[in-house]
């Protein structure tokens, strides 16, 4: 019976929310991805002591405060740089940070891409809205062209980052897509993406009912998934449509389009490979061109590769086996020292 | 036989300046570094004023490329690399161009006389051969063919003549070291184990160095050599030391003293980068260092270490610390230890990146946006930045608040001889933490308040991620006192904002008063400076005293909070003067603080003031 003391003692939801005012507007996307991860927890084998939420600025980054854990609300962008020194110190603890696409992708984009390459381990939820929310409105480096905005009255004239293609490209090792329609995919997703190993990159799409209502209704309303979102599972084929009836494959010029199964037959839809190192979740993070494409969502890419604060500890090790642990005294006579009588 | 040993009988000396000026590809820094080392080991006093251009490599053979390392030697105790050199080593024209200004009236120059061909003379500007055309007049010149010599002292090695002539700084090393009796032996040895994996530059340099002594002993050029005997100095051991490296082993040593690892985030930047190169070696006591993307990530990242409990440390300078503005305002408001390291340099914008200067004071004390106070302290002198980082760590672990360190590139580059402490006399740094519940809700239930605060210190209740029970959120949103909750009350801003500024201002209890050196009792003048400038601004005020004027001297290693008795100390002199590598910027904090008449002298030129500089200063205002 002993040898179960190391398990974290059972909890629930209530025991991972905490006890402030939730306080995002009402029918905020927020609040379903917030219940996604407290629901999440209680099966996650950890323990609310050791794990951290570390958020930078905008309506996301007000996650950490309702989670029952420790929980560090930052600095506008920076939330992947703080996380990378507390992941970096403390490599017992389950770290996870949380943005939008603003914080994330805008004044935050050059420790996003650091943080992904370097592979530091913690759990990424980006909360893609296409909008800032927390300032009001203003468009964001995820909204379409021609966005109408407060701070673009004649249209955005910017093109849009695409997330996944943008964390494939910072050579991130773990890379999905999910819903905030969709508790169960945002739950697996975020399983997933938490028991990786090194950085994990999950973008939300994510409604603000305020400032960009209906951004993603096109996929994500229940009567448009069947037809709109090309579920990816590893080891499968890709296909989606009520009866399964579409499917991708890769054409003549090898590019990968949407096509009817019956056209090409079964043996010729593209089998799913979150491994594949030579760019097959680029090419399906390019299928959709807009919203109105149907669009893959789930696992792009899960690989494994050293972890950041794995390989530091790793060298530290190295250092004291091989000269032993620090001795200050013999550092600071390690020059040319000379005596005085 | 009787001839060569009078001519060769060393002169004794009390001191002597020698600056080695070459291309920056010349290997002038390595020169001067080992010069110092062996003048270290033979026990002289010593201060140095390593000098290069921003470039890596300027235009060959250009005043822009001239890169130059000044030494004072000496058997006597000094404070700065000298006012005026004695001797000047130009190893090609523009050294001499840019250098001989810098020279003493009458002052010894040793050319290398093989770069002065009329395409050298033109690209570093002469008209006419500097040599031949009375430009050299009053001065006491020596023509020394270093590369000719040095290229047939490699001969027998099969050393290609172009690889042989790189050797040539060795040559200008051992002849130096002739004319000043420095021990061959540990320039030997050094040699020998730099370069042992390249046994032909080995030999070569070698052979320079041998050669250039020889010449000095055998050439009958030089009169005689001249010796400089050891500085009486405390017993004990020393070691010869820069700023930057005294600076990253006081962090090493605040790690030890306080049991908790060393984690550096750090861009590089000039001339910074020193402190990140020598921390990244000592991973064996633990020290992680981040070489971060940019700078933002640099503070970012060791805030990320501290709150997980580690000694969280960022190094840059003057740009750099703009960067990381917004991060030290969260620093302040999480009420976190974070160590912030400015090598301050010439500004604004890229300025002088190479030079030394003291503007970032203004910027360290108020450039953070909001009510943001922080700890501020200088060091004084290369081996002071050791004290310096250890006092830093113990006051943000006390009072849980990030402390931002002024040296500057004259300090992180400069050396001097260093009396190694006992390491068992180093003071203990305590981080205390919270590991149970330390309020009760209304409804009994005990709970975690991280804002709850020591009364005597202000210093909040740290519990570290990991604690069991005492889960908590803290952030850049203005808290709640005590609680840490969320708040948006005036009047709870009011208090918060009160509270940080009485947590800072409180730790003017726990710092020693300043003393003041000189005529303590009746001195016409106070001379106030901190950092880089005390042994310029030291050395001033001794001649001036030795002339017999009153003259008192304070320097500052706290600026913020000010030492207790500072206000005091500064009313009870009739006039006060602050000489600044700035325009002014502790003496408008003097002005402001305690309503004294602190003049300024200023010298922002990215070269440090000279003791002459300085006791003219003092003259003139004592006069006026």
């Amino acid at each position: 019976m002993t040898d179960t003391i190391d398990l974290p003692p059972p909890t629930t939801r209530k025991d991972w929310s905490s006890d402030q005012e939730v306080r995002w507007c009402p029918g905020c996307g927020d609040y379903s991805i917030l219940a996604a991860v407290q629901l999440l927890m209680p099966e996650l084998d950890v323990r609310r002591e050791n794990t951290v939420f570390v958020s930078g600025i905008g309506c996301a980054a007000r996650f950490p405060y309702y989670m029952n854990t420790y929980g560090l609300h930052g600095i506008h962008g920076r939330a992947p740089a703080i996380a990378t020194g507390l992941a970096m110190a403390r490599p017992d603890l389950d770290v996870w940070v949380i943005g939008g696409d603003g914080d994330m992708l805008s004044i935050g984009g050059n420790h996003l891409i650091h943080a992904l390459r370097r592979n530091v381990n913690f759990t990424l939820l980006m909360f893609n809205n296409q909008i800032y929310g927390l300032t009001k409105g203003q468009y964001s480096p995820t909204s379409e062209v021609g966005k109408v905005t407060k701070s673009t009255p004649f249209g955005s004239l910017d093109t849009p980052f695409n997330p996944i293609s943008l964390a494939l490209g910072a050579e991130a090792t773990f890379v999905a897509r999910t819903h905030d329609m969709d508790r169960h995919h945002m739950m697996e997703t975020f399983r997933r993406a938490h028991d990786h190993r090194g950085a994990a990159f999950v973008e939300i799409y994510q409604n603000c009912n305020v400032f960009n209502d209906g951004a993603f209704e096109p996929l994500t309303a229940k009567a448009n998934r069947d037809d709109m979102l090309i579920p990816l599972v590893h080891g499968e084929p890709i296909r989606f449509g009520n009866e399964k009836e579409k499917g991708v494959a890769i054409n003549k010029s090898g590019a990968l389009e949407i096509v009817d199964v019956a056209d090409v037959g079964e043996d010729n839809i593209l089998v799913h490979d979150e491994q594949h190192d030579r760019g097959l979740g680029f090419m399906l993070s390019r299928l959709a061109r807009n919203p109105h494409d149907p669009t893959p969502i789930g696992v792009f890419r899960a690989v494994d590769r050293p972890e950041y604060s794995d390989a530091t500890s790793q060298q530290l090790a190295a250092a004291q086996a091989q000269k032993g642990p620090g001795d200050l005294r013999a550092l600071l006579h390690s020059g040319a020292t000379w005596v005085v009588d | 036989m009787s001839d060569t040993a009078e001519r060769t009988a060393p002169v004794e000396i009390d001191r002597v300046i020698i600056r080695f000026a070459g291309d920056s590809g010349d290997g002038m820094q390595l020169t001067g570094d080992r010069f110092t080392s062996a003048s270290a080991l033979l026990g002289n006093d010593l201060v140095t004023l390593p000098e290069y251009p921003a470039e890596i490599r300027a235009p060959a053979g250009t005043v822009a490329g001239v890169s130059a390392f000044q030494v004072h030697i000496s058997d006597h105790d000094i404070t700065t690399p000298g006012d005026a050199p004695n001797v000047l080593v130009a190893m090609n024209p523009a050294a001499l161009m840019s250098e001989l200004a810098k020279l003493e009236p009458g002052g010894t120059v040793i050319v290398n006389i093989d770069t002065f061909d009329d395409r050298s003379l033109t690209k570093a500007g002469f008209h006419d051969d500097p040599l031949q055309d009375g430009t050299l007049k009053g001065y006491t010149v020596y023509e020394v063919p270093m590369t000719s010599v040095t290229k047939k002292a490699c001969e027998p090695l099969g050393v290609k003549p172009r690889d042989a002539e790189r050797s040539k700084n060795f040559f200008a090393l051992g002849l130096i070291s002739w004319m000043y009796t420095r021990p061959e032996k540990p320039t030997i040895e050094w040699i020998n184990t730099k370069f042992a994996s390249k046994p032909l530059v080995r030999d070569a340099n070698l052979a320079a160095f041998r050669a250039g002594h020889a010449f000095g002993e055998t050439a009958e050029l030089f009169d005689h050599p001249y010796s400089v005997r050891p500085a009486p100095q405390k017993p004990g051991i020393y070691t010869n030391i820069s700023g930057n490296t005294a600076m990253a082993w006081g962090l090493v040593a605040a790690s030890q003293q306080s049991g908790l690892p060393l984690f550096l985030g750090s861009y590089p930047i000039t001339p910074a980068s020193d402190i990140l190169h020598e921390l990244s070696k000592h991973k064996n006591f633990g020290v992680r260092t981040l070489q971060a993307e940019d700078e933002i990530a640099g503070v970012g990242s060791a805030l990320g270490a501290s709150y997980g409990g580690q000694l969280g440390c960022t190094t840059t300078s003057g740009p750099g610390l703009a960067l990381k503005s917004e991060t030290i305002g969260l620093a302040i408001s999480l009420e976190l230890p974070l160590l912030i390291i400015d090598i301050q340099r010439g500004g604004p914008s890229t300025g002088l990146p190479t030079k030394t200067e003291q503007s970032d004071l203004l910027m360290a004390m108020y450039g953070h946006h909001g009510e943001s106070p922080l700890p501020v302290i200088a060091a004084y002198s290369p081996a002071n930045c050791f004290d310096v980082a250890i006092e830093a760590a113990r006051i943000a672990l006390k009072y849980r608040t990030p402390v931002l360190v002024l040296s500057d590139g004259y300090l992180a580059n400069g050396a001097e001889p260093w009396l190694l402490p006992d390491v068992s006399t180093l003071p203990q740094l305590d981080y205390q933490l919270t590991t149970e519940h330390n309020h009760v809700d209304a409804d009994g239930n005990p709970e975690f308040w991280p804002y709850l605060r020591d009364p005597e210190t202000l210093a909040r209740a740290v519990a570290l991620p990991g604690t069991p029970d005492l889960m908590h959120r803290i952030g850049g949103i203005e808290k709640e006192d005590g609680s840490g909750n969320i708040s948006y009350d005036p009047e709870n801003h009011g208090r918060m904002v009160a509270l940080r500024a009485a947590k800072v201002a409180g730790i003017a209890n726990d710092i020693p008063d300043v003393e003041v050196r000189g005529d303590v009792d009746d001195a016409e003048i106070l001379v106030v400076g901190w950092g880089s400038t005390w042994g310029a601004i030291s050395g001033a005020v001794d001649r001036v005293r030795t002339s017999g004027r009153r003259v008192a001297q304070v320097h500052l290693m706290h600026l913020n909070p000010f030492p207790k008795n500072l206000g005091e100390v500064l009313r009870r002199y009739p006039k006060v003067l602050v000489p600044e590598m700035n325009l002014g910027q502790l003496a408008k904090l003097l002005r402001a603080d305690f309503l004294v008449d602190a003049r300024t002298v200023s010298k922002v030129k990215g070269v440090p003031f000279t003791a002459g500089e300085l006791e003219q200063a003092i003259s003139d205002l004592l006069e006026s």
